[in-house]
């Protein structure tokens, strides 16, 4: 495949849940023939809506859930089996974060420390996330933020090798965000696998190497930010949007192998091959019809257009 | 790189991390210390227990320290679990080098230390009242305390893991008021109505109490409060894995 060295390979996972009183006692299939690789050195997003099996399947390469079928190797061992000697390798940090509200954060901090051998060292850790300004603060008084960041904290304590975040950047005010990507990045370049999901488009583009998108428990689209913003459509495929009096007609024979749509009304996009040939055409069009449009931009494909497009919904 | 602490050091450093908590806890201080005092002073001062033994302070040390085992196993350690289960603690910590068996063994840990602080200061105060137990019968006594904590334990971690947190904090407590007034725990199940007692008799609360007061009151073994409890622990351990809910 696309890495070197591979430290989490998914193949086939499926997962139900049940049985669901609410539906008669049948189960549910929550992941339906999950496939996903993560390398070292790089940030893997999975990105999808809510229910997209995101959090299931992390739970699963993580060794919280048991697989109903399908095989998940995390740095080559079983994750639901896992030695400690492997847990002490894996960094997680749980969307609800698995924070006891009456602990204090820097005792916590130093309590997840005691089961490594060799863990950071704490205080510097919890200065670069900021956490010894609120060490002695009980954690049910934390902001969304401030849990955010030491729930990191305890995912970092013990230099994993592998980490896995989910939803990192939920709650986070932008500085926290700031602090949060700067260390990723940091990470990263030490040599880590990160295993994020998000549902924020922005997140993934900032952030993943490498990004797999999920849809109804399968992962339905896969490739680099680039691969999956020009390889699903023509390399040059561009976006042309401007805006003008609404209600204007481009003639069919104008650029006919371009996608023409009026999206609200005065706002028009042009998308497709689009060449300077064609803006020359559409601005000679412009001149006869006597029009200057108010604004002109264009911009290759969005990784947000790839996704409405693959996911078929808004996730936003 | 680094590796795991060894388990030792991981489950003994849980055990303390678990019985700090538990002793920086109010409600649970109340349940842990202030009723089993206030249960040997009434049962003192109340001619209750009398005819069961030689002196009412001879009678009641032992059951107030079953009591005690209660609290702390059961009702204490149950609560702490099922909030930490609802706020994903357990699913947090089962991921670091700790582990599952290492979440449960740390547990039992810090009842343990929970349990041994209990026995000193209960145990101190019902010397002061005048208990007089027979030291020859603290092998039995020590046995039936251990095997009363294990049952308790995975009673607790039964109900924490299948049950909300609410409704683990309303089934512990209740449990402990019917336990405690009628579950054979304090009064001797031989006092209650003929009805009742063949059915209290083999409650854990019941062997637990009659094993403490053999013990203590008699120096000898009572085997089948062993038994008893025995099989309520190993029933309640296999019962947990199979049906304890990790989130």
């Amino acid at each position: 495949m696309h890495h070197t060295a591979a430290a989490l390979v998914i193949e086939g996972l499926t997962k139900d849940f049940g049985p669901v009183p609410s539906l008669d006692g049948r189960m549910v299939r929550v992941l339906d023939g999950v496939h996903l690789e993560a390398a070292m050195g790089s940030v893997t997003a999975i990105l999808g809506a809510n229910g997209a099996g995101k959090t299931t399947t992390l739970e699963c390469a993580q060794g919280l859930q048991r697989p109903t079928a399908g095989t998940v190797r995390l740095l080559g061992e079983n994750p639901y089996r896992a030695s400690p000697q492997l847990r002490a390798r894996v960094g997680v940090m749980l969307q609800d974060g698995g924070l006891p509200p009456s602990v204090k954060p820097m005792a916590l901090l130093r309590h997840v420390a005691s089961m490594y051998t060799d863990p950071r060292p704490v205080d510097e850790l919890a200065e670069r996330l900021g956490i010894d300004d609120f060490g002695g603060t009980a954690i049910r008084r934390l902001s969304g933020g401030q849990k955010q960041r030491l729930a990191l904290a305890c995912a970092l304590i013990g230099r994993p090798e592998v980490l896995f975040l989910d939803e990192p950047s939920a709650g986070l005010d932008p500085q926290s965000r700031t602090i949060v990507f700067e260390l990723i990045q940091e990470l990263r370049a030490a040599g880590l696998a990160i295993i994020l999901t998000t549902h924020l488009l922005d997140d993934a583009q900032k952030l993943a190497d490498y990004v797999y998108i999920m849809e109804g428990g399968r992962t339905v689209a896969q490739g680099t930010v680039a691969d999956l913003t020009a390889g699903a459509a023509p390399e040059n495929f561009r976006e042309l949007r401007f805006q003008s009096v609404p209600g204007l007609e481009i003639p069919p024979g104008l650029l006919p192998h371009l996608h023409r749509a009026e999206p609200e009304p005065g706002h028009y996009l042009v998308s497709g091959a689009l060449t300077a040939a064609d803006f020359a055409a559409l601005a000679q069009w412009w001149d006869s019809e006597g029009i200057l449009p108010v604004s002109v931009s264009m911009a290759p494909r969005s990784l947000e257009d790839v996704f409405l497009d693959i996911a078929g919904r808004s996730i936003r | 790189m680094t590796h795991a602490a060894p388990l030792a050091r991981r489950v003994l450093r849980h055990g303390g991390y678990e019985a700090a908590a538990m002793l920086r806890n109010g409600e649970q201080l109340v349940l842990a210390v202030a009723l089993p005092l206030l249960a040997l002073a009434g049962l003192v001062a109340t001619p209750l227990l009398d005819g069961f033994g030689p002196s009412r302070i001879d009678t009641a040390a032992p059951g107030v320290l079953a009591l005690c085992v209660m609290s702390t196993a059961f009702t204490g350690q149950g609560i702490a679990t099922g909030f930490d289960r609802r706020y994903g603690v357990l699913r947090f910590l089962s991921t670091t080098p700790l582990g599952r068996s290492g979440l449960v063994f740390g547990k039992a840990a810090a009842v343990a230390v929970v349990l041994a602080l209990q026995v000193v200061l209960i145990g101190g105060a019902a010397v002061l009242m005048g208990w007089r137990p027979e030291l020859s019968g603290l092998p039995w006594a020590v046995l039936t305390f251990a095997l009363g904590a294990a049952a308790f334990t995975a009673l607790g971690l039964l109900v924490a893991g299948t049950l909300r947190p609410e409704a683990t904090l309303a089934v512990t407590n209740l449990l402990w008021i019917v336990l405690a007034a009628a579950g054979g725990i304090i009064l001797p199940a031989a006092g209650l109505p003929a009805a009742v007692e063949p059915f209290v008799r083999i409650l854990p609360s019941s062997a637990l109490g009659d094993g403490l007061r053999t013990a203590f009151l008699e120096g000898s073994f009572h085997p089948l409060s062993c038994l008893i409890l025995l099989g309520w622990a190993a029933v309640a351990s296999a019962a947990a894995v199979r049906w304890f809910r990790w989130s």
